[in-house]
């Protein structure tokens, strides 16, 4: 590891200052994914800001009664928060199901969204990598890529994001707001991972210097029920092989507001449009839900080893529907 | 913090940094101790090379294991992630600072009463992990398989059954695979 200086700024504009004289510097959240990178010499920052202790660490109402969450509130203690509980269940479902209790104690906001892949071949400095160094290859495509991407990847990257909290947040229409050397602004999560197109090394749209300083839930909508599932290779501590977070609102035994995002899929968390399109306004019934999520998984394009996400990424988002309109609208 | 220069040989910056290296104060199991380390050192290094704290263990390096897990803040973490220089101010308990005198922690005596190790490698952590765990069922954290609450969240702690321990305990491995005895262990001291 490069030996490294510290600072520990007592402001976000103290943070961002920083951030904006040193070009080589990283800030540290909950140290959960920086750290390992830095010790298996992926990442080098020459300076770490410390921004964990930053006073971003409050979950609070918004005016119009969404939420407003600070960059440093810790996973654990974001999914325990009883308005994530009762209104946002999907979120705090999806940080539960992620890593494992001492992680989630540290893991920040922040930090969760800005984790990186987990590609093999990405945490090996000794092999090529487009989204580590640019230009040398994406040995992924013909090597080990069963637990890679189906939808959106490209000829340089087939890499997956590994954030089960980022694919809640793109259901539940998140947005991110970022403080850098330039100003403030707002970013919807949605929009905020990139695919990886010809430049892999950028995951996100985040500018240098930019912190991620909160996330701002909008209110539920009224009647919308929530959850996450995932399915992974062992029943805990386990990156997900397809997730799915799902928002529904049913009136009437047919669909009025439906939200869909799968994860482990692709390079960022990936919104299911022409699903929600074909869901809106069609009885609540699993012939939809299955013409639904054909509509959305006819575009995967599947690499050698990794078909069977598709049928497990169906299955699951099919089953989260069904289970979610069971608990909308109770049989009588 | 005291920084002191280092090896500084960090990018051509236009503010000056400060050293890669520091002295500052760790609060380790109820002591203060002052401490001069190289910014790389974490937490587990720290204890164990610099403190002649041995009980936390190095199993992966990664995050990935839980043999390194100590209480910050009395919430569980994995001390390998985290660098020394970053949890100043933080109070730190390691598997040596549970007991009171001669009298064991509940969790270490249900271990040895339950026999709940073979090699006793992945203990120390497995130890701290419960008992943080414990306190983190208690303020009434959820756990990936608490049942989900559709409309109203249930008030008060957390109840522990064997599946909620074993899913809240999975961050621990055992390469010996003492696991039944662990959860025993534990459901014996959990409410
Ligand atoms: C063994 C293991 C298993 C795991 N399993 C899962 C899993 O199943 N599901 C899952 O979702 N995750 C999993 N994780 C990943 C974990 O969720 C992330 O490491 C964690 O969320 C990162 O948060 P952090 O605060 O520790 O980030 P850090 O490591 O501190 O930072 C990560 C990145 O974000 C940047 N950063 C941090 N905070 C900010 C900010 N406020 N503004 C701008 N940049 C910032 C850092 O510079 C760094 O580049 C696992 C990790 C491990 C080690
Ligand atoms: S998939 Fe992306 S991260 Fe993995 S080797 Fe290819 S370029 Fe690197
Ligand atoms: S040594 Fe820290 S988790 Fe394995
Ligand atoms: S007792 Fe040997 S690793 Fe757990």
């Amino acid at each position: 590891m490069k030996p490294f200086s510290y600072l520990r700024p007592r402001s976000v504009a103290e943070a961002v200052r920083a951030g904006a004289g040193h070009p080589g510097a990283r800030f540290l959240g909950g140290g959960t994914n920086l750290v390992d990178l830095m010790k298996l010499g992926v990442e080098s920052p020459g300076l770490l800001i410390d921004v964990s202790r930053l006073p971003l660490d409050r979950v609070t109402r918004t005016d119009d009664g969404g939420l407003r969450i600070g960059a440093t509130v810790r996973n654990s203690d974001l999914a325990a928060h009883p308005g994530v509980r009762s209104d946002y269940p999907a979120l705090s479902q999806a940080l539960l199901a992620g890593a494992s209790g001492q992680l989630r104690n540290t893991a920040t906001t922040g930090g969760n969204l800005l984790q990186r892949t987990r590609c093999p071949y990405f945490q090996d400095v000794s092999k090529p990598c487009n989204k580590r160094l640019p230009g040398s290859g994406c040995p992924a495509r013909e090597g080990a890529h069963r637990d890679l991407a189906v939808l959106g990847h490209s000829q340089d990257c087939v890499a997956t994001n590994p954030s089960d909290m980022a694919v809640a947040l793109a259901a539940l229409d998140a947005t991110v707001r970022l403080h850098g050397p330039e100003g403030e602004r707002a970013v919807p999560l949605t929009g905020f991972h990139r695919l990886p197109g010809d430049n892999p090394d950028q995951d996100t749209v985040i500018r240098p210097g930019e912190l991620i300083t909160e996330v701002v839930l909008p209110p539920r909508p009224d009647g919308a029920v929530s959850l996450y599932r995932k399915a992974r290779d062992r029943a805990s501590y386990a990156f997900a092989l397809a997730s799915v977070a799902a928002v529904l609102t049913v009136r009437d035994g047919r669909v009025q507001h439906a939200a869909l995002a799968f994860g482990g899929l692709a390079h960022r968390p990936w919104r299911a449009r022409a699903a929600e399109d074909v869901l809106r306004g069609a009885p609540a019934t699993d012939e939809t839900f299955a013409r639904a999520v054909d509509a959305e998984l006819e575009a995967a394009v599947p690499l050698r080893d990794n078909g069977f996400k598709v049928t497990l990424a169906r299955n699951l988002a099919i089953g989260a529907l069904a289970g979610l309109t069971a608990r909308a609208a109770p049989p009588r | 913090m005291d920084p002191t220069p280092g090896n500084d040989d960090a990018d051509a910056a236009q503010v000056p940094l400060p050293g890669t290296r520091s002295t500052f104060s760790l609060d380790i199991n109820g002591t203060a101790r002052t401490v001069t380390l190289d910014h790389r050192t974490t937490v587990l290094d720290a204890l164990r090379e610099h403190l002649g704290l041995t009980g936390a263990k190095k199993g992966c390096d990664h995050g990935q294991c839980g043999a390194c897990t100590v209480l910050v803040d009395g919430r569980r973490a994995n001390s390998c992630l985290l660098f020394a220089v970053a949890q100043e101010g933080a109070r730190i308990t390691t598997v040596e600072g549970l007991a009171d005198g001669d009298r064991l922690h509940p969790v270490q005596a249900a271990f040895l009463e339950r026999d709940a190790l073979q090699c006793g490698y992945c203990t120390p952590g497995q130890i701290c992990s419960a008992v943080g765990m414990l306190g983190e069922a208690a303020d009434g954290f959820p756990s990936h398989v608490t049942p989900p609450t559709a409309t109203t969240v249930p008030e008060g702690p957390a109840a522990l059954g064997a599946e909620e321990i074993r899913e809240r305990m999975s961050g621990n491995l055992c390469r010996c695979g003492a696991y039944p005895h662990i959860v025993r262990a534990i459901e014996d001291v959990a409410p």
